[in-house]
């Protein structure tokens, strides 16, 4: 038996396990699929979990009900790839022989990165929304919160979903003016970027919006540390912001096994070839999502998209031809506004963000870069979705590859 | 494309300023340039800037926290030699695109 090992059962591993199964014939492959977690989390929910608008039972599921048959589950620590062994080993001892592995061990929440995150006040007045746990802890402290100053800080760039800090800010303006409680929070957003965004066309949208919200924009901070004692964060070049709650999106990194296998840069992201979604040095090992140092969005639309690709390529070096699909940098974001209403945004490696109409050109029904009480929906329905047709790797009416058609110059 | 001359010689630049083209850039261009920027360069500064170039010429994405791990200065540091946004005055003063903040 030939072995395609998958290592991650998150979103980008599910997916794989799903489109490959159903591709590689069961007399001839054995597919295995490793994770350390029994839980899947819908991540984009968690955003919704301070407000209440969410609960757990809306983001938490067993992995094993998205795994398909004829695919075995392993759950356990992975200790480390030997990439040029073709072979994994597990905490246990076990040893996973493949012939192709497809690496989706994602990124995580690194807040021990920055002096003073995790200290006195790490989850009494300083929250994180990127972990079950931070959003949940978060959820009970806004329950009773008077205000004053709700500063959201983003430690550094890469992080999964750049759209959900700026949601994150839109939704507690909402929050609050619903609660009554606006005058008495003041909220800012510091960000290492020059604006509220990375691309220009929607950086200039998304800050105008924020300017409407009343909501304060700090460009440029590089936050050094936490000064718990005055309840402040401070930069690299000692600006100082005081805060009475802090939302910390913290530094993000891949899994340390990649370090420890050696097949990732210094922030332990596996270097892969953008186009192609191959690790840089063994043609037998490819990345999906999250894992990869692909200069793209860490999202799950990512994810699907690339899915695609990986599905045709891997199907390639299996048969030993050459690889045929290129990834192109496909992003698709729904941005929640609040009150309501949402924004979305589509764009790839080369072409940023642009106004117009989605998927249909000139119909929609979904607007590009701009607020509607559509958008809003399709983010809701999207849940609906990931559960239910994205996991399980079936087809969804959206090309893998970006296009012009319905967008404005 | 635009043209902007520093030290006497005429080199491409996009619209923000960066040069376009790598192989353009002298020792005396990177004064000029960092003197727009309000910079005296020093010989650390100019070590940095033959780093980034390198690195650049590799593919490798630059980041602030990257930097931080070179060997050649802290972050701290960084910030002290380049003030305010010291990866895109840094990018800009040694010839090099502006690292593109991944979405």
């Amino acid at each position: 038996m030939k072995k395609l090992l998958i290592l991650g059962a998150g979103t980008g591993g599910t997916i794989m396990a799903n489109k490959m199964r159903k591709l590689l014939e069961r007399d001839e492959w054995d597919i295995t699929i490793v994770d350390q977690y029994k839980t899947h989390y819908y991540q984009p929910g968690f955003l919704f979990m301070p407000f209440g608008y969410y609960t757990k039972n809306d983001v938490v599921k067993p992995k094993t009900n998205f795994i398909p048959f004829g695919v075995n589950v392993i759950f356990q620590e992975i200790e480390r790839i030997d990439a040029p062994a073709n072979s994994v080993h597990l905490k246990d001892g076990t040893n996973l022989r493949y012939d192709f592995l497809i690496i989706a061990t994602g990124t995580r929440t690194a807040p021990e990165e920055t002096p003073g995150l995790t200290g006195p006040l790490w989850r009494k007045n300083i929250f994180d929304f990127y972990t079950y746990e931070g959003a949940s802890a978060l959820a009970d402290f806004f329950k009773t919160w008077k205000g004053r100053e709700l500063v959201l800080n983003i430690a550094d760039m890469p992080i999964k979903c750049p759209v959900a800090p700026l949601e994150f800010v839109m939704f507690a303006d909402a929050f609050f003016v619903e609660r009554g409680l606006r005058n008495d929070v003041n909220i800012t957003y510091v960000t290492p970027l020059s604006g509220a965004f990375t691309k220009p066309r929607a950086s200039k949208v998304l800050g105008e919006l924020l300017v409407q919200k009343n909501i304060n924009i700090v460009p440029d901070f590089y936050m050094e540390r936490v000064d718990n004692e005055k309840k402040a964060i401070v930069s690299y070049d000692e600006r100082e912001i005081p805060f009475d709650c802090l939302i910390t999106v913290p530094v993000h990194k891949g899994d340390p096994l990649i370090g420890r296998s050696g097949l990732g840069d210094e922030m332990d992201f596996v270097k892969a070839d953008k186009y192609t979604l191959q690790q840089v040095e063994f043609p037998n090992v490819f990345v999906i999502g999250d894992a990869g140092n692909f200069p793209t969005s860490k999202a799950g639309s990512v994810v699907h998209f690339q899915a695609d690709v990986l599905t045709e390529n891997l199907t390639c070096a299996i048969e030993n031809r050459p690889l045929t699909n290129k990834f192109d940098g496909h992003s698709n974001c729904y941005i929640e506004t609040g009150f309501g209403k949402g924004a979305l945004i589509d764009f790839n490696y080369d072409t940023e963000p642009l106004p117009g109409s989605f998927p249909f050109p000139g119909i929609g029904p979904f607007g590009l870069l701009k607020e509607s009480r559509t958008n809003h929906y399709g983010k809701l329905m999207f849940r609906w979705i990931y559960w239910h047709i994205l996991l399980k790797g079936k087809e969804m009416p959206i090309d893998s590859k970006m296009t012009m058609a319905g967008k404005k110059m | 494309m635009a043209q902007k001359v520093f030290a006497g010689i005429s080199v491409d630049v996009n619209d923000e300023g960066y040069m376009t083209d790598r192989s353009q850039w002298t020792k005396d261009i990177a004064k000029e340039i960092a003197k727009e920027e309000g910079i005296e360069l020093t010989d650390k500064h100019y070590t940095l800037l033959d780093y980034l170039r390198e690195r650049q010429s590799k593919g490798e994405s630059l980041t602030i926290r990257s930097v931080g791990t070179s060997g050649i200065i802290d972050i701290k540091g960084f910030y002290q030699l380049f003030p305010g946004a010291p990866m895109k005055k840094a990018a800009k003063i040694a010839g090099i695109p502006k690292p593109a903040s991944c979405v």
